[in-house]
């Protein structure tokens, strides 16, 4: 762990230069780049205000702004846009970086916080433009906003210490990656992102208590569109639960480190 | 030479294989199972490495050579023995580094340097020299994906050895790109070696393992064949490679580290192989361009179809000088029987340079002897070349000037 530490400190210039490296690529490939980490959302949100708002006619109890839906899509959003990006990038992690594992002797440990990094980079422009859509729309700052690092910290570590079994996982067994396409499209309409939770009846309650994504979301929805300080609580919980099954990650990630590039 | 700064024992390398990827997770908690299927591709493998040397690692493909380099490289991990190294290990495996696409030449540079581990501050240092040495010019600013696979090992091999390591591993990258460059990472490698740097050098090249190393190692299916002086192996590798078709192997220690190796189904055999001199009378001593005549009897030990001779000529480090046989020339004979003599008289100059040389023979049924390999042997006949009377010159040929200087 201490020598795991130590390599992490070695290599920090190299990881802040794979981050930075990271974003260039995604400028060289296309015309509006990194835009597209914040277009892909916001069109998203687009959709489902149009689908659910217009056609559903959602409608969220106690609020006053006649955007009201809105906020409440773009907070959730901005929460899970950031824990799927970590999730769908660290699963592959290890097979995508296959031929450099095999090639270049280096802490691979790198690699899920270059993931990191990286992701939380992308969630920065995504929260900025969130943040700036909800003053045009006139859902101006509160001290509640505050609790955004906490919020962001907390979906970070749940996302990589579950991406981290996942991507070891998914190096011996490929269907891994496969099975958790379905299973993200699956959990993100079990979390009330892009509808009110109270349109949930009665038995969908104990889904929602297991479910750490529906406190994360919701947190972000309390902070941005009531105003409320997060459900702490919960959020501690999952914290805590989150460092542990990372424990658990790191411990496998090294068992099974000698065994990875013979079968990738 | 100080102490061994790579020195391997009983080294193994085992892929294995399970019915349920499950057996191989438990594996990782304590809980050994059984594998369904277990591939040793290197076993027992045992040497040592002073500073400074440099190793050739010979074999044919699957011998276990890439993985031996990767084991001690350390991208593999052991299943069984060990591996100690002391200092740093640069290794180009295989071709490209992994370099990104859409990221120019510099950014790749910079991001490879980091990756083996290097500072900002050296990177800076180390970077205007990668640019210098890999000589592509205005390209070095330009997405990778617009380069040519020489160019790729251009900047890998500038990068890679940007700095002088304490072991040098190189995978047969160097047989990628054009030969200007092949020559100047060749300069840079025997550099290093002048500095201190251990080679460790894998080709199918026998020219290049012969005028690199100073050792070589034989890989066969995994084990280790043959560790001793790079030309003796290199000859015992051809045999094997010849014996894969045909029948034996033998290899006789002619002292002083020399080995012979012949190898064949001796249905036709070189009895005697000697050289004279213009007046007719045995020579081991020849004066640089004196004429000579090479006299092999071959006797015939059962009814072949077809038979050639092949002979050549090799330095004292085993590089080929001159080769040609009876094909080329079409001298084939047909249709031998069993007792026949054959003799052949090979008259040609000797214009070679001062030095020792060798003389291979083979006698087969074609131009390769690959297939129908009657007899090879190694080492036939070994002779020595001296300038008794030419001007000094230096070189493995003889090319006799004339040099006109014109004073205006």
């Amino acid at each position: 762990m201490k020598l795991m530490l130590i390599a992490i400190w070695h290599y920090r210039h190299f990881i802040l230069t794979s981050i930075r490296n990271d974003l260039r690529t995604r400028f060289a490939r296309s015309r509006l780049g990194a835009i597209w980490g914040i277009l892909q959302p916001l069109a998203q949100s687009a959709i489902y205000a149009i689908v659910m708002g217009r056609v559903l006619g959602s409608r969220l109890p106690n609020t006053t702004n006649k955007y009201a839906y809105v906020i409440y899509l773009l907070a959730g959003l901005a929460g899970w846009t950031l824990f799927a990006e970590m999730i769908t990038r660290c699963q592959t992690i290890f097979v995508d970086n296959g031929s450099l594992l095999k090639k270049v002797v280096f802490p691979r440990i790198c690699l899920p916080l270059i993931v990191s990094g990286s992701s939380l980079q992308n969630n920065l422009f995504l929260l900025a433009t969130t943040l700036a859509i909800f003053i045009i729309v006139g859902n101006y700052p509160t001290w509640t906003w505050l609790w955004l690092p906490v919020l962001v910290i907390v979906t970070l570590t749940f996302g990589l210490a579950l991406g981290l079994v996942l991507g070891v996982l998914n190096v011996f067994v490929r269907d891994v990656a496969q099975v958790m396409n379905v299973v993200m499209q699956l959990w993100f309409w079990l979390t009330p992102i892009v509808y009110p939770v109270n349109t949930l009846s009665g038995h969908f309650e104990l889904v929602l208590r297991l479910n750490p994504m529906y406190a994360i979301a919701s947190s972000y929805q309390q902070v941005f569109v009531w105003g409320h300080v997060p459900h702490l609580e919960s959020l501690a919980v999952i914290f805590v639960a989150s460092l542990l099954v990372l424990a658990a990650g790191m411990s496998l990630f090294r068992r099974a480190s000698p065994d990875m590039v013979d079968v990738l | 030479m100080s102490g061994a700064v790579l020195q391997v024992e009983g080294l193994g390398k085992a892929f294995r294989e399970y019915r349920m990827e499950w057996q191989r997770m438990l594996g990782w908690f304590g809980s050994q199972q059984k594998p369904k299927s277990e591939s040793w591709v290197l076993r027992n493998i045992g040497f040592k490495v002073s500073a400074g040397e440099s190793v050739g690692i010979v074999g044919q493909n699957g011998a276990g050579k890439s993985t031996l380099l990767k084991l001690v490289t350390g991208t593999l991990r052991p299943t069984e023995g060990s591996i100690r190294v002391a200092g740093r290990i640069a290794a180009i495996l295989e071709l490209g580094m992994g370099f990104n696409p859409d990221l120019t030449g510099r950014q790749n540079a910079r991001y490879t340097a980091g990756l083996m581990g290097m500072s900002p501050d050296q990177i800076d240092a180390v970077i205007p020299a990668v640019e210098e040495f890999a000589e592509i010019g205005a390209y070095f600013d330009e997405p990778i994906r617009t380069y040519s696979s020489g160019m790729q090992m251009r900047v890998a091999f500038s990068v890679v050895t940007a700095v002088r390591p304490e072991i040098l591993i190189v995978d047969e990258a160097l047989s990628v790109g054009d030969a200007y460059f092949s020559h100047k990472s060749i300069a840079r490698i025997r550099q290093f070696r002048e500095e201190g740097t251990t080679l460790l050098f894998v080709s199918h090249d026998a020219g290049a393992i012969q005028s690199l190393c100073d050792r070589a190692i034989l890989l066969d299916r995994g084990r280790l064949l043959m560790d001793g002086a790079p030309h003796g192996v290199m000859d015992y590798y051809n045999a094997l490679i010849a014996e894969r078709e045909n029948a034996t192997v033998e290899v006789h220690d002619l002292g002083a580290g020399a080995m012979q190796t012949i190898s064949g189904t001796r249905e036709a055999v070189v009895e005697s192989i000697s050289l004279f001199n213009g007046k007719g009378e045995p020579v081991e001593f020849v004066n640089v361009g004196d004429a000579v005549e090479m006299r092999i009897r071959a006797a015939i030990h059962g009814d072949i179809p077809r038979l050639v001779l092949g002979y050549m000529i090799k330095d004292h480090l085993g590089q080929a000088v001159f080769g040609t046989n009876t094909y080329h020339t079409r001298q084939m004979l047909e249709h031998l029987r069993d007792g026949q003599i054959v003799e052949y008289r090979i008259a040609f100059p000797m214009n070679f340079g001062p030095g020792s040389y060798s003389i291979s023979t083979a006698l087969c049924s074609s131009d390769t002897h690959l297939v129908n390999n009657y007899e090879w042997r190694d080492l036939a006949l070994v002779f020595t070349v001296a300038n008794q009377n030419r001007d000094f010159f230096v070189g493995n040929a003889w090319v006799p000037p004339r040099i006109e200087v014109l004073q205006r």
